[in-house]
């Protein structure tokens, strides 16, 4: 009988420990659309700021973040996928592999704020890059390779070697078998990771302080040697280091909000194609 | 036409492949270099010499005597090794009190002869001067040696203050000890409730509950580290100010608390894995002893997932000590070495963020902003070898 009540007194303090992780999410996630969404309006998403960032909107920074989206990606995706097809399907278990395996589980643990010290030192200043979307993306893109190269493998990893045997069987080569039923087969899950390397970027700022971002800057970005505003980079500035904290608190309220519905359309959109996909391939 | 495309296409992918390791070696190169240049670095101001009177019997100064000599915290050649003989602390500037502006000719040509004229007349002087306006000429004045950036000044040096002058003060102990000071309290707050999540979902929760605790979780591992900064800000900075009634409410605490939140999806993670990967057989084999589930979850599967957890424990402390926007918005930021949690302190990447900005590329300061990198990137490093030793190490104690 005791042991029964000291059962249920554990339980309930674990139940109790789980609702208080969802709770502080519910917390968060509530107090900032609950501040911000008064903000939120078709001017709001489609202006750059004025007076001082107390009022305007934050269409600048929104492009810039896109930009370093768009510019990110195209530094990561196809060099981390390529890398992933490669260790995984093709290497075998060489020193190469081996040594690329440390290098990205090393890079994953890599602080943001490192990146952005070592994109500042090669891509702006040793490269000439200066400030620009062009090393703001290389160093993002950097910072996702590991993301990446990971989710890539695990989904490839994921395909029973049935697969390839029997394409194998059919005679297929090996470029045939990984082209056309390795990563069809895998490619919800790549996509997923995808779509999550994408929020990571996103959201950063840490890597993007010295290389990109830029404090105020109403006009867009008209070449990949320009500085540009970002999202996260904003709110911190507007967080901060405002002339008038009060006045523009609610330019940041709706600036998380927007950073936090960012993350949450890509963290939903990637569970639904996962699942969409997959039941196609099933 | 088949073989050249299949060559191709394996070329192409060891091409990328390789591509990869080298960049991130790179990475590590790179900062290094970086890192190793502030070590050739002299510790007083690039451009600037340090002089005294010819009869001084000091030959040289270290860089926290120096520092407390501009700061007048040492009055006496006598406390550094010198004469009895009282400090006079001298700028270029103060020489416009003494002289018109006339008798210094025009450009300032006269301006090393006086101020050889100064130091020969002042025995207690200790001048800081650009090396262009140096007396060389005059023989009453000697000029200190200037000596090399000493490692052991970095590593066990007490002052964080990088734009001191004459003589900028990098010790890294007080960083040091704000990271390790918020990440520790970080994990200490995360742990019984990222634990207790952790049981919950292996062993207790039913599918349906899975899925809905699930996406929380990785939600909260999704919401970038500047909104947690914000929410911090606007929301426990002034809570923990009112209710401890602080001065401040940027605290190490207030940097610990957002650490502990930010922490729990990986330590979450980490040790549900472990639990769910206790074989069905031992449980089975407790539970077949009559005891509860209670007592096969805290006497048998705890112990024997003891390694993933204490890998989900260094996996947690190494993302707290990484964590820059967060903990730059919400700890104060003052470089000091804390005594309690109720004070502000300054994290090693919080540094790195917050004073990279301001200082000159390939200059002193920048350089050891890049030390702190290195540093950073290898308690990184140790952190993320120590988990998988530790999780390798798994069937060893049972």
């Amino acid at each position: 009988m005791n042991k029964q009540i000291r059962q249920n007194i554990a339980f309930t303090v674990f139940r109790l420990l789980s609702l208080a992780v969802v709770g502080i999410l519910f917390w968060i996630l509530g107090f900032i659309t609950y501040k911000g969404i008064g903000v939120i309006s078709w001017q709001f998403l489609t202006t750059a700021p004025t007076d001082g960032m107390t009022a305007g909107g934050i269409f600048p920074a929104i492009v810039g973040t896109l930009c370093l989206i768009a510019g990110s990606a195209a530094v990561a995706f196809p060099l981390g996928i390529l890398s992933a097809i490669y260790t995984s399907e093709y290497a075998g278990d060489g020193k190469v592999v081996r040594f690329i395996r440390i290098m990205t589980n090393n890079l994953a643990g890599i602080p943001s704020i490192v990146f952005g010290l070592f994109g500042m030192s090669l891509f702006v200043n040793t490269m000439g890059f200066g400030d620009s979307i062009i090393a703001g993306s290389l160093t993002l893109g950097l910072l996702t390779m590991p993301l990446v190269i990971r989710t890539t493998e695990e989904a490839l990893k994921a395909i029973p070697d049935t697969f390839r045997q029997g394409s194998y069987a059919l005679g297929a080569s090996k470029l045939q078998t990984v082209s056309r039923i390795v990563l069809p087969a895998a490619f919800p899950n790549i996509i997923t990771g995808l779509i999550l390397s994408v929020g990571r970027i996103s959201g950063e700022t840490a890597p993007i302080l010295f290389t990109v971002a830029a404090y105020f800057l109403p006009q867009l970005p008209d070449s990949i040697y320009s500085q540009v505003m970002a999202l996260p980079y904003h709110l911190y500035v507007i967080a901060v280091s405002g002339t008038d904290l009060e006045a523009t608190r609610p330019m940041a309220y709706g600036t998380a909000l927007v950073l936090i519905a960012i993350v949450l359309i890509i963290n939903v959109s990637a569970s639904i194609i996962r699942k969409k996909l997959s039941k196609r391939y099933a | 036409m088949n073989r050249t495309a299949e060559k191709l296409a394996e070329s192409l992918l060891t091409v990328s492949g390789t591509t990869t390791g080298i960049v991130i070696l790179l990475i590590v190169f790179f900062l290094f270099k970086e890192g190793a240049g502030f070590f050739h670095h002299n510790d007083v101001e690039a451009g600037y010499a340090l002089c005294v009177n010819g009869e001084n019997a000091v030959k040289n100064l270290s860089s926290g005597q120096i520092k407390d000599i501009f700061d007048y915290e040492t009055g006496n050649w006598k406390e550094v090794g010198g004469a009895d003989e009282e400090i006079v602390p001298f700028r270029v500037s103060d020489i416009i009190n003494m002289y018109q502006e006339a008798e210094l000719g025009e450009n300032y040509v006269l301006l090393p002869e006086k101020i050889g004229e100064t130091i020969a007349k002042t025995r207690g002087i200790i001048a800081f001067i650009p090396v262009q306006y140096l007396p060389e000429s005059n023989p009453e004045v000697r000029v200190l040696e200037s000596k090399r950036l000493n490692p052991s000044d970095f590593f066990m040096g007490k002052d964080w203050m990088p734009t001191a002058t004459p003589a900028p003060q990098f010790g890294l102990l007080p960083l040091l000890a704000g990271t390790l000071w918020v990440s520790l309290f970080a994990i200490i707050i995360a742990l019984p409730l990222g634990l207790g999540v952790a049981i919950y979902l292996a062993e207790l929760a039913g599918e349906r509950t899975r899925n809905l605790l699930k996406p929380a979780i990785e939600l909260l591992a999704g919401i970038p580290s500047v909104v947690y900064g914000f929410f911090g800000l606007v929301v426990l900075v002034p809570f923990i100010q009112k209710i401890f009634d602080l001065p401040v409410g940027e605290t190490a605490f207030a940097g610990s608390l957002i650490l502990a939140i930010m922490a729990l999806p990986t330590i979450i993670t980490v040790a549900e894995d472990s639990i769910r990967n206790t074989p069905q057989s031992i449980r089975e084999a407790s539970l077949g002893l009559g005891a509860s589930h209670w007592q096969t979850i805290c006497r048998v599967i705890i112990p024997y997932s003891a390694s993933g957890i204490s890998a989900a424990i260094v996996l947690g402390i190494g993302r707290a000590v990484g964590e820059t926007m967060a903990v730059l918005m919400v700890t104060g930021n003052a470089a000091v070495i804390p005594h309690t949690l109720f004070e502000p302190v300054r994290t090693i990447p919080a540094t790195i963020a917050a004073e990279l900005g301001e200082a000159p590329a390939g200059g002193i300061h920048s350089g050891a902003l890049f030390v702190l990198g290195c540093i950073l990137f290898i308690i990184t490093a140790a952190v993320s070898v120590g988990a998988e030793l530790i999780s390798k190490n798994k069937y060893k104690n049972i």
